[in-house]
């Protein structure tokens, strides 16, 4: 049952195969029996059967849609009314959501059973998991290795097959690059796709919501749900409603890869390289063809983002004072000690080094040298993607150098987390959408994810680009052994 | 040239942060901010003349819509979260000394 498609689930339960509460309680006890994992913050078991008898008595009085009654999980930076929304925090272990996220909101109204509440690096913040404040999550197909980061508990989650599907955010590759360390399919939609109502801020201009599934397939299918304008959210695009999964079929032949030379480049690890080789070269086969393109900027992204998302998160995260959201600090001899040490208490220490990071480039001085420069060549990186796609009808190349590396093995100096992120953070820069598929692994058995960029409101495509990939390859059905 | 924090400018900007840095956690994070920084450093020698900042990934403008309440009242549900309430009102500690 674990390995069925949401698509094969759906057609289960329809079916009267399997009942919601069979499902949830199928994935409970996978949850429970791989609780080393470490991928979940929280399950409440009997929620989760209520909320499944909820979805089995829709079905019986005819009011169930394709998806009511399947399993997901939550990335703990949701907010779902009854849950704590600790985003991986000490700061909020104690907050009791008192109303739904936007995304949550759509899940529930597409009859999805919540499973649990998914591990994640502190606010959002890292690219291995390990700076949650509830331990790290252990990579399923090494437990030696980092799941990648921050949505490492929901990318680990549907590699060890505890959920069907999860969700995610992206601010710098959040939700690919687990995606890749893992061995399972993410996308993060363009930017204004999905609400960031009830999603807790890291980096608002950066921020996205998106899905993990087993495939592309899946991924459509939850984008499905989880998209659409909101109000609430200043930035939600008025965009019209779509079907993500509508073109999956549809031929590749006549597409036009673009290949940017600056994502093959120097410090791109052999085994990964060979893997995105093949995996074009399989896109050949598919009847694409391949444009060498350039993105000369790459490099740049990376002290830009990490200029304008620590500038935002010292602003976002102003609010866990103590007072207004968040720890307090027992002792303390006045308010601003009070602020002071419930932060000192509540933050772990790489937030508080963003946080740090932000406020000197937005003290008085500094802004226009830091921030307002990052913010131009934030331009000159969206603008090098325009260019690009006058050639090319999707960009491909590695979501990052490397596969997932050791526990603890890049702890101990920030920048060399950070340098990780090369080839995810233009992506969010820019606003576009970008994926990660299953595409092989490295001689050690670690798992090497395609990236797909596509430009903006190119979802369809891509994921049809990923499922013809899917058809050809069996690269998403390698399930790790538990 | 590099820019490079001292420890009271880390003090400083722990300050402005509002989050409380001791004594021994002051030098490694001055080494670490000076690493990020030098990073940062990349960024400030392009030349970005002439181009206009990009604050967002869209061209979006702040929508109106017509001015009636449409926030329901969730003031039980917003109180019982809260550390401490008295006759339906927060208390926090005192803020005025």
């Amino acid at each position: 049952m674990i390995e069925k498609s949401l698509k094969q689930l759906s057609g289960m339960l329809a079916a009267k195969d399997v009942s919601a509460v069979e499902l949830a309680t199928e994935y409970l006890g996978r949850i429970k029996a791989n609780a080393a994992l470490n991928a979940f913050i929280a399950t409440d078991e009997a929620r989760t059967l209520a909320q499944a008898q909820a979805a089995d008595a829709a079905r019986a009085a005819g009011n169930a849609g394709a998806l009511t009654g399947i399993p997901v999980a939550h990335k703990d930076i949701f907010c779902q009314q009854g849950w704590v929304a600790s985003c991986g925090s000490k700061m909020l272990k104690n907050f009791v959501a008192p109303y739904n996220a936007h995304v949550i909101e759509q899940c529930d109204a597409a009859g999805l059973v919540t499973l649990g509440r998914t591990n994640m690096d502190e606010f959002a913040m890292g690219s291995s998991n390990e700076n949650s404040a509830f331990g790290a999550v252990l990579n399923p197909w090494d437990r030696k290795a980092v799941p990648g980061g921050s949505s490492g508990g929901s990318a680990a989650a549907v590699a060890a097959r505890l959920a069907p599907i999860a969700t995610g955010t992206d601010t710098g590759g959040s939700i690919r690059q687990p995606a890749s360390f893992c061995g399972v399919t993410g996308i993060k939609p363009t930017y204004g796709i999905v609400s960031r109502f009830g999603m807790i801020a890291y980096a608002s201009s950066l921020d996205q919501g998106g899905p993990f599934g087993k495939s592309a397939e899946d991924c459509a299918l939850l984008l499905n749900v989880m998209a659409g304008f909101d109000e609430r959210d200043a930035t939600s695009l008025q965009h019209d409603k779509e079907d993500y999964a509508r073109d999956l079929d549809a031929p590749l032949a006549g597409l036009r890869i673009g290949l940017p030379r600056e994502y093959f480049a120097e410090g791109l690890a052999a085994d990964v390289a060979k893997a995105i080789d093949a995996a074009i070269a399989e896109y050949k086969k598919l009847g694409a063809t391949v444009v060498d393109i350039s993105l000369p900027n790459t490099r740049l992204a990376i002290p830009s983002y990490y200029v304008i998302a620590p500038a935002e998160a010292s602003s976002n995260l102003s609010r866990f004072d103590g007072v207004r959201y968040g720890h307090r600090a027992a002792d303390y001899d006045g308010l601003t000690e009070m602020y002071e040490k419930s932060r000192a208490e509540g933050f772990g220490w790489e937030v508080k080094r963003r946080i740090l990071t932000g406020t000197y480039v937005l003290s008085h001085g500094y802004y226009d040298a830091y921030y307002l420069q990052a913010q131009k060549i934030r331009r000159i990186i969206a603008d090098d993607f325009q260019k690009a796609f006058a050639d090319c009808d999707l960009i491909m190349g590695p979501v990052a150098p490397g596969t997932a590396w050791n526990l603890g093995d890049k702890n101990a100096d920030p920048v060399a987390m950070y340098l990780e992120d090369i080839y995810t953070l233009g992506v969010n820069l820019a606003g576009l959408p970008g994926m990660s598929v299953p595409a092989g692994f490295d001689a050690a058995g670690r798992p090497i994810g395609l990236q797909i960029i596509g430009n903006y409101f190119a979802e369809a495509k891509m994921l049809n680009t990923a499922h013809r990939f899917q058809q050809a390859t069996d690269w998403h059905q390698k399930a790790p052994a538990l | 040239m590099l820019m490079s924090l001292s420890l009271d400018d880390v003090r400083r900007i722990a300050k402005l942060a509002r989050i409380a840095v001791t004594d021994t956690e002051l030098a490694a994070t001055q080494q670490q901010l000076n690493k990020i920084f030098t990073l940062i450093e990349e960024m400030r020698a392009v030349d970005t003349t002439g181009i206009a900042p990009m604050a967002h990934a869209q061209d979006v403008h702040l929508r109106l819509r017509d001015d009636v309440a449409t926030a329901p009242d969730r003031r039980d549900a917003f109180q019982a979260i809260a550390p401490a309430v008295e006759n339906g009102l927060y208390l926090v500690p005192k803020v005025i000394e």
